[in-house]
């Protein structure tokens, strides 16, 4: 029999605020254990929470940038359930229900299919909520009958995205997330940086008899941390509900956990040992009240998304759609890239220098394109030079692999380094006599009809002139005075 | 009357506002009256039971600090040189916080709550921690892991609660005014036992932040006091906007101590035909009536009206125990013994969370933790949780009506005075009931107060209470006082 894949996503983002979302301490990831914490985060007797307004704001950028529609009140309820590294016994969070509306709901995000099509993937909502803190079990400096709690984490500021079960393939997961994930970050509402776990996934997976309109029992794999695994998680579970439905088993509503070193998954908690959260509006805090105004406002500071860019380059811009799908991956890089062409510069060579030059140096020096030393402007002087015919193409890589480590002007470099081309007639009508007349069999052989050898000729001539002649010239200058 | 301190005083002035003018002139300095006052405890703490934990140190080093203040001439706080008593329920810097409770019995806070600092800041004398009903859950002070505190009128009666501890402390001259909180009554009921002053602020008139929760939606600190000047002083030092706290109002802070005299004239006072219906002890009602009639002496015009679901036990007592202990059972949940206070020994992580919760709370907590847990779980929401907060609705519009033909209410406290220790402990329900005519006002976040009115025929005191709008607690204190006057004239 042949199976649909039914799977919905939910995406753990950390908003990229200065404070923890109800208190003043500093969400930053990698502090000394339990020293960014406060009578607050560490649910001490007594403490009460505070919203930080800014993180309402953040959701609302992001709500905005997938087309949610945003609630003009919603509440935190409390999450209760029993943790070591859940303070206050409960988490706060936000809940939708009949009663109860979440900050953002509706949405949706677009994703390429297989077929080479497009696909938009609803979104259900967009909630806020606290983090928990962090239980340390089997690491080295931890005895196996203890368990050591980082309460840090606790109170750091995350929005929840859920989908709709629109999901039907791994890939299709795969760039959903890698879309949320630019959004996430063009709108700097995250800094996504996956490796301090900036964003979390939850799959929650299901398979059905292709043409059966009834979900069968869903399956989530909770806490991946990064897309790929994600796309391995999911088709490690569906093909391990394939395998047991194929031989007659039934699929267990579960919670699994995904081991990525061994692509395996293993279960959580079954149904019948799931919590009863006991979900109540947390009486400590207020409705969020959102009014249009604010709406607005964040509204018109929402910077260009993704999928806008795309479509202003293709329109503006004469370069191919891979380009611009890694040209636009990153603001920063679509920002560069289009300052190097207000400097001046052509679009074709400026998106081939930082699709081939510059990811090449961003890679290796594993740094972002804010921290490259080359400035856009720099970099479409140092296009400019090639243009003029002041450099050759292999000159200009030697002056901008210089430029990455000084970050100097390229014509300061070109300048110091006696780089320029010899670009002179007279001198290169010299040259060519000169390099003629030392080679006098090689210029009958021509002469003869072995036109192959200005080759030959050509190489004598940078050679002597360590490759700076500009050989469009000598060309020319040699077809000329052989004849 | 018992064999209790009171009528006995060691006092040459009696409210806290005469001895803070005393200390400020110079007649008698801070320290002098704080080791008075620590002396008087040592002696009379033993049969009473009002202090968990005295700060002896503490509390003379304070006093030392505002004399030296005075003699330098700085600038004095409103409450300087006032030794006072804080139920344990607040957080002090410093200084053991235990809730009555075993659970929080080496709890010691790393930080005040909002209001011991302004407490600080007016320069009052913190001379400990007073006794209460386990994390306030309780009308007796019965509920306590430290012991139940004695009424000082009568040894064999209780003090109330939950805040009997404050208000044993005040009535038994061991504080000249304390801090009580109130959830359903816990701070007018002790108070009319003892026969003190006891305010109940409109919720969010007062901080809560360092305020160990009971019910976060109906918890409110407020004072206790022997006069009602003095709850007008101490209720102008910890009233007023916390941002730490969200759901604090706010709303400028008037000088309650201005016009107090302003008396009542003219004011319409309604009685709520409820709340003097069958059940109510005929003392209470004689010294009830009594104060009513002083009211209208005094130019009130009263009324009789009808407040049918805050007034009817099985609304308002119902709806009060589901959305408290709803609240409870999630409030409480953060003692588990992973980060501070008891802990149990045991080999699992589960084993831990249950024998450290097992041992660590007493028999009513835990019951209004199963109570709480119950009415939020999944399939009981809709018939008890959602059911109670329309209740509460229609309660607190029950008390919009009757305010918008009456400024205020007044009401008995408590159908009875003090009763025996040992009365009730075996019947909760029984103790539930006792709490009719207090917990309306919390479910509908306005202030009551409650002023002693009068004695029982075996000579225990009796308070009345008024109740106001919200925000009305200038017209609340003004009314208490014209009744003061005329029990003390």
């Amino acid at each position: 029999m042949n199976y649909e894949p039914v799977i919905g996503l939910e995406v753990h983002a950390q908003l990229a605020t200065h404070t923890k979302i109800f208190c003043g301490c500093s969400p930053t990831f990698g502090a000394e254990p339990n020293t960014h914490v406060c009578p607050v985060c560490l649910g001490l007797p007594g403490a009460l929470p505070v919203l930080n307004e800014n993180v309402v704001e953040m959701a609302m950028y992001m709500a905005i940038a997938v087309g949610c529609k945003i609630q003009p009140r919603s509440r935190f309820l409390r999450k209760n359930y029993f943790y070591p590294d859940l303070p206050k016994g409960y988490q706060i969070s936000q809940f939708q229900s009949n009663e109860e509306m979440p900050l953002a709901t509706g949405g949706g995000v677009e994703v390429p299919t297989a077929d080479g099509g497009i696909k938009t993937i609803n979104l259900t909502r967009i909630h806020m909520e606290e983090d928990a803190g962090k239980s340390i079990h089997e690491e080295g400096f931890v005895s196996s009958s203890e368990s050591l709690v980082d309460v840090n984490r606790c109170g750091v500021p995350l929005i929840e995205i859920v989908s709709e079960p629109d999901i039907s393939t791994s890939e299709e997961a795969f760039h959903f997330l890698t879309r949320l994930h630019q959004m996430l970050v063009y709108t700097g509402v995250s800094e996504g940086d996956m490796e301090k776990g900036h964003m979390r996934i939850d799959a929650n997976i299901s398979i059905r008899p292709v043409g059966a309109t009834e979900l069968g029992t869903k399956v989530e794999v909770k806490n991946v941390n990064s897309f790929r695994n994600c796309q391995r998680a999911i088709d490690t579970e569906i093909d391990r509900q394939i395998a047991l439905l194929e031989t007659g088993g039934t699929i267990q509503q579960a919670t699994m956990l995904y081991d990525p070193d061994r692509n395996q998954l293993r279960a959580m908690r079954t149904k019948e040992d799931s919590d009863d959260y006991r979900y109540f509006p947390d009486p400590d805090l207020v409705p969020v009240v959102v009014d249009d105004a604010w709406i607005n406002r964040v509204r018109e500071q929402v910077p260009e998304l993704p999928e806008a860019k795309r479509a202003r380059f293709s329109q503006d811009f004469d370069i191919s759609p891979d380009q611009i799908e890694v040209i636009t991956a990153s603001r920063q890089v679509a920002d560069y890239f289009e300052a190097i062409v207000t400097a001046g510069a052509n679009a074709k060579p400026a998106a081939n220098w930082l699709q081939g030059d510059v990811m090449r140096v961003l890679n290796e020096r594993k740094i972002a394109i804010t921290q490259l030393k080359i400035t856009p402007q720099s970099l479409a002087e140092l296009l400019d030079l090639i243009d003029k015919g002041t450099i050759s193409g292999s000159v200009a890589r030697k002056v901008f692999d210089e430029m990455v480590g000084t970050g100097e002007a390229p014509q300061t470099i070109v300048d110091k380094q006696g780089l320029g081309q010899i670009s002179d007639t007279t001198e290169l009508d010299g040259l060519v006599d000169q390099i003629i007349a030392d080679n006098p069999s090689e210029a009958e052989r021509y002469q003869g009809g072995d036109k192959k050898l200005v080759g030959f000729f050509m190489g004598q001539i940078m050679k002597a002139t360590k490759g700076q002649a500009n050989p469009q010239m000598v060309n020319q200058i040699l077809r000329e005075k052989l004849g | 009357m018992g064999d209790g301190v009171v009528g006995d005083s060691i006092f040459p002035a009696q409210t806290a506002k005469q001895i803070s003018k005393k200390v400020q002139s110079g007649e008698c300095s801070a320290l002098q009256l704080t080791d008075i006052v620590l002396n008087h405890i040592r002696t009379t703490d033993e049969t009473i039971n009002a202090y968990i934990t005295v700060d002896e140190d503490g509390a003379r080093q304070q006093a030392q600090a505002i004399d030296q203040k005075i003699a330098s001439g700085q600038k004095i706080g409103a409450l300087a040189g006032i030794p006072m008593g804080i139920k344990d329920v607040l957080c002090t810097k410093g200084l053991l916080t235990t809730c009555a409770s075993k659970i929080l019995s080496n709890f010691i806070p790393p930080y005040d709550a909002t209001i011991i600092s302004r407490l600080r800041q007016a320069d009052a004398v913190i001379l400990g921690k007073l006794n209460m009903d386990e994390f306030a859950m309780g009308s007796s002070n019965e509920n306590s892991h430290y012991g139940t505190v004695k009424n000082p009128h009568d040894h064999t009666r209780v003090a109330g609660g939950s805040s009997g501890g404050a208000a044993a402390s005040v009535a038994a001259e061991e504080a000249f005014m304390a801090l009580g909180s109130d959830t359903g009554g816990s701070i007018r009921q002790p108070a009319s036992f003892c026969g003190t002053v006891g305010l109940k602020p409109t919720y969010g008139r007062v901080s809560r932040y360092g305020l160990i929760a009971y019910a976060s939606s109906l918890d409110q600190a407020g004072p206790i006091t022997r006069t009602v000047e003095d709850a007008a002083l101490l209720l102008g030092v910890i009233a007023g906007h916390d941002p730490s706290d969200s759901t604090s109002a706010n709303i400028p802070v008037p000088d309650y101590t201005a016009n107090l005299d302003k008396g009542v004239d003219g004011l319409t006072i309604g009685l709520p035909k409820e709340y003097f219906a069958e059940g109510l002890q005929d003392d209470v009602r004689r010294a009830v009536m009594t104060g009513v009639e002083t009211l209208e002496k005094n130019g009130a015009i009263i009324k009789e009206v009808s407040i049918p679901t805050a007034g009817h036990a099985a609304y308002a007592i119902a709806a009060y125990y589901i959305i408290a202990t709803a609240e409870a059972s999630s409030n409480l949940s953060r003692f588990d013994g992973v980060r501070y206070g008891f802990r149990a020994e045991a080999t699992t992580l589960t084993d831990m969370y249950i024998q450290s919760r097992s041992q660590g709370f007493g028999a009513e907590v835990k019951r209004r933790i199963m109570l709480g847990t119950y009415a939020l779980s999944a399939g009981y929401y809709d018939a008890y949780y959602r059911k109670a907060q329309q209740v509460r609705t229609l309660i607190k519009q029950d008390f919009d009506n009757a305010f918008s033909s009456c400024d205020l209410l007044a009401s008995p406290v408590s159908p009875t005075p003090a009763f025996k220790i040992g009365e009730k402990t075996a019947d909760p329900l029984q103790m539930y009931l006792s709490d009719i005519y207090t917990v309306s006002v919390n479910l509908a976040g306005i202030p009551g107060i409650s002023v002693p009115c009068g004695k029982s025929s075996e000579g225990l005191p009796i308070g009345l209470q008024l109740l106001g709008n919200t925000f009305s607690e200038h017209t609340l204190l003004q009314a208490a006082y014209v009744i003061e006057r005329e029990q003390t004239s």
